[in-house]
């Protein structure tokens, strides 16, 4: 055998998880974690609703379920009442059979999975690979997933700016109006990931018309329906009112958040057709065998038997309105703290957008102080998870954060 | 106007389609012999034993987080696992350079691997590196590596069927002949469909040949313990590849073996010439499972970990993989003899030669018609049937359908 390892080539990748990583080395007794992806409460870890825990308690005693394959687009169960979740019961897309579900391992592989289908089969041919826009900024891993299905050419149009510390419907508008027809536009229904910031109903009218005129087609991101406004109609208002203009459209949703089932990875792919919605059903069957043949069980029961009870929807929906209120409070106490604080700035960017994420609009500079003399992690451009914030670090943060922004670094 | 419009409708799963037609038959007399589950003798499915016991320790358990795991999976799931596939006392695990990813089932641990095979194992493009995968295969082997972008795959020489074994000679040949450091998808036991593995000495065979020219070992490993009954006896291949130096791949599946098939329990074991290759090939494969499905789910992955880091629930399971075995052995030594009894042309040691879920029976497509049209037995055009699908109230039924198939039909 030759002595050279056949792997030589391979060059050492440095983690996309590096921060989580850096933070977990940390001994500082203060340290904070505030870039990571998950929903933490007041006590600083993740959980599930107590009805999540009584939900798989019965589903590991129930001795009708069998541990067979699943049907490869998952099962109808769990699709039909994502789908219903997403678009409402009455949705005409429903009514007139003109949509299908796929469960998916999580957010990422319903986007891998749309992308597939679209490089695949978008406009008929036989391998189209752009453009496809993605909002500026995003998550460097959202460009990697489409990358990976074969779509190479990725641009981006202005979301975020860093003037107003919220969203340009102008820059954006501007941007869809110029970008090449017939293109793909990720759009973020709410909670976009990494800023927070959110369009207004009004914004979403204009962003839609612009696609509906120049045939831009939306692959929506729902990750945390619900968890953004407390009101699960208000954070899918983007995907209904282009389903009502006639749109086509893909959604990607996650179930990890709004249901605590992070290590679950459940999601689902939507897709919304004029027609031919069996043909196209079947070729996202066959692209789902190349992936992973079909999708795990445990977390798609879970949300299945709580979505389909309707005792059981309640309950869940207001713990859902609960992590949302909490969200919206820890926003509340952070401007507060920083108002105190005194210094100029203005805080509405705090408090304006409900859910996870919240951007400060920090430099390079106050980034790397933050996270090296005070050992506090967050993301690039300053956008943090809020609900790493709690009462024993608030005043921490708080001070740090307004250091980083009022001192001479 | 769609822009979807003019998608063609795909042909659906041969061996889907197989059992959908088979719920829709009503008559009594109806088995099915085509999906690759186990089944009881009771033709139910079979929640293992030790299974039920360990989901409801996760479920009660209120120390476990519910974080995403790690990108790379569950690290007591990944280790133990590996330990299965190469032995306890692997020197090549001692030796650091084994490492592993967890990925959703056998599926997502060759998906991940050619994935990463493509962009990293000869030079940086290997879309033209040739796949080599046996004649015949699972059918879903050809449509990972092309989705994984490899152009060319091509079948290497596996089944003789006037012999109805392995045709060494072919498969020696086609090793002597492929271009070097082509891949090689081999089925570690229990090959699907056909049941027939290589015996140790023509491993041995095979080994030398791909050590020579460079061709390179991805084993697919979905049926450890369930072949033989033995878990050592069925990973021999692997452990003898690694045994001569051979880095390799190994696609895990723990589906058949727990009866976790709803949950996605697979791991890609890695074995390296050295801990520093193996580091630098588990961050670029980190980065692979981040943008396909980002993190794996946990709950099956925990189940086994659990199971074979306890030495009484590995036990356990141990023994109720040595039920399942020892259903299917049984079901094939019966099924020969009830052929033999009845005087059935041709010869059937095959049945018993062949190991595993599996058993290419040598039935035509226009006797395996008959079989489904006439006597509603199901099994696919190739002629495979799912031992598991016989029990001891329809192999007579069975066993005389497949008798007046091959004395009726040519």
């Amino acid at each position: 055998m030759s002595t050279c390892s056949v792997f030589d080539g391979a060059v050492f990748m440095s983690s996309e998880m590096k921060l989580t990583e850096d933070f977990k080395r940390d001994t500082h007794p203060d340290k904070v974690n505030l870039a990571g992806r998950e929903y933490v409460g007041e006590h600083g870890h993740t959980t599930w609703l107590p009805l999540v825990r009584k939900i798989k308690q019965q589903i590991a005693t129930d001795p009708t379920l069998t541990p067979e394959y699943p049907p490869i687009l998952g099962i109808p169960e769990f699709t039909q009442r994502a789908t219903e979740l997403a678009l409402g019961k009455d949705s005409p897309a429903i009514v007139e059979s003109r949509v299908f579900g796929v469960q998916t391992v999580g957010c990422t592989g319903a986007v891998r999975l749309g992308a597939e289908l679209l490089r695949s089969w978008y406009c008929s041919s036989s391998s189209w690979n752009g453009p496809i826009l993605l909002s500026s900024p995003c998550d460097d891993s959202l460009t990697g997933t489409f990358k990976a299905a074969g779509i190479d050419d990725v641009q981006h149009y202005r979301y975020w700016a860093a003037e107003s510390n919220d969203v340009c419907v102008e820059n954006m508008v501007h941007d869809l109006e110029n970008a090449p027809e017939r293109c793909v536009v990720v759009l973020f229904a709410s909670g976009h990931h990494p800023t927070g910031a959110e369009l207004s109903q009004e914004d979403w009218k204009r962003v839609a018309e612009v696609m509906k005129k120049r045939q831009l087609f939306p692959f929506f991101l729902m990750s945390a329906q619900g968890l953004c406004s407390g009101s699960l109609e208000q954070d899918a208002w983007a995907v209904r009112h282009c389903v009502s203009l006639g749109l086509e459209l893909l959604c990607a949703q996650s179930f990890s958040y709004s249901f605590g089932l992070y290590g679950e990875r459940v999601g689902h792919l939507l897709c919304v057709l004029k027609q031919n919605m069996l043909a196209v059903q079947s070729q996202a069957e066959k692209l789902v065998q190349t992936l992973w043949s079909c999708p795990p069980m445990e977390g798609a029961r879970v949300v299945a038997t709580i979505l389909s009870n309707p005792a059981h929807l309640v309950e869940w929906q207001e713990g859902v309105k609960g992590i949302a209120e909490h969200c919206m409070l820890i926003r509340e106490r952070l401007r507060e703290r920083l108002r105190l604080l005194g210094g100029p700035g203005r805080w509405d960017h705090i408090t304006k957008p409900g859910g996870l994420y919240c951007c400060f609009g920090l430099n390079a500079q106050q980034v790397e102080f933050l996270i090296q003399r005070k050992h506090i992690y967050l993301l690039p451009n300053g956008c943090l998870n809020v609900s790493a914030i709690n009462s024993r670090n608030l005043d921490y943060v708080a001070e740090s954060i307004h250091q980083a922004m009022h001192s001479q670094l | 106007m769609s822009i979807f419009g003019e998608v063609p409708l795909a042909a659906p799963v041969a061996v889907f389609k197989l059992s959908a037609d088979f719920r829709e038959d009503q008559n009594p007399n109806k088995v099915n012999l085509g999906v690759g589950a186990y089944r009881t003798d009771e033709c139910q499915p079979w929640v293992l034993p030790v299974v039920r016991k360990v989901e409801k320790m996760i479920v009660d358990d209120h120390s476990l987080n519910h974080e995403y795991l790690p990108i790379l999976g569950l690290p007591e799931f990944r280790s133990s696992a590996s330990k299965i596939a190469l032995g306890e006392d692997s020197p090549a695990i001692k030796d650091n350079r084994v490492g592993a990813v967890q990925c959703l089932g056998g599926t997502g641990a060759l998906k991940i691997g050619a994935e990463f095979l493509r962009r990293w194992y000869n030079g940086t493009d290997n879309t033209k590196t040739p796949i080599y995968v046996s004649a015949p295969t699972w059918e879903n082997h050809n449509a990972v590596f092309s989705n994984a972008g490899f152009e060319d795959i091509r079948p290497y020489k596996y089944w003789d069927a006037g012999k109805r074994g392995l045709d060494l000679t072919g498969f020696l040949g086609d090793l002597e002949s492929a271009p070097d450091h082509s891949i090689f998808v081999l089925h570690a036991c229990a090959h699907n469909p056909t049941g027939t593995d290589p015996t140790q000495d023509q491993w041995k065979q095979i080994a030398d040949v791909m050590k020579r020219k460079n061709l390179f070992a991805f084993f697919d490993s979905a049926y450890q313990g369930f072949a033989s009954g033995n878990l050592d006896k069925d990973a021999w291949s692997i452990r003898y590849f690694v045994s001569q130096g051979f880095e390799l791949f190994c696609a895990q599946s723990f589906s058949k073996n727990f009866g976790l098939y709803n949950e996605r329990v697979g791991n890609l074991t890695v074995v390296a010439k050295d801990q520093d290759n193996l580091s630098r090939v588990l961050s670029q494969m980190e980065k692979i499972v981040r943008i396909t499905w980002s993190n794996p789910p946990s709950q099956g992955a925990r189940l086994v970990a659990i199971t074979l880091n306890t030495p009484e629930l590995f036990a356990e399971w141990k023994d109720n993989v040595k039920t399942m075995a020892d259903r299917v052995l049984l079901m094939r030594a019966q099924l020969k003899e009830k052929l033999k009894t009845l005087g059935t042309p041709g010869t059937w040691e095959h049945i018993t030669e062949q190991i595993g879920m599996f058993s290419f029976t040598g039935l035509n497509p226009k006797q395996v018609e008959y079989m489904i049209k006439e006597k509603h037995v199901y099994l696919m055009a190739s002629g495979r049937i799912n031992m598991c699908g016989l029990t001891s109230k329809n192999i007579d039924y069975v066993a005389e359908s497949i008798h007046e198939a091959v004395t009726t039909v040519q």
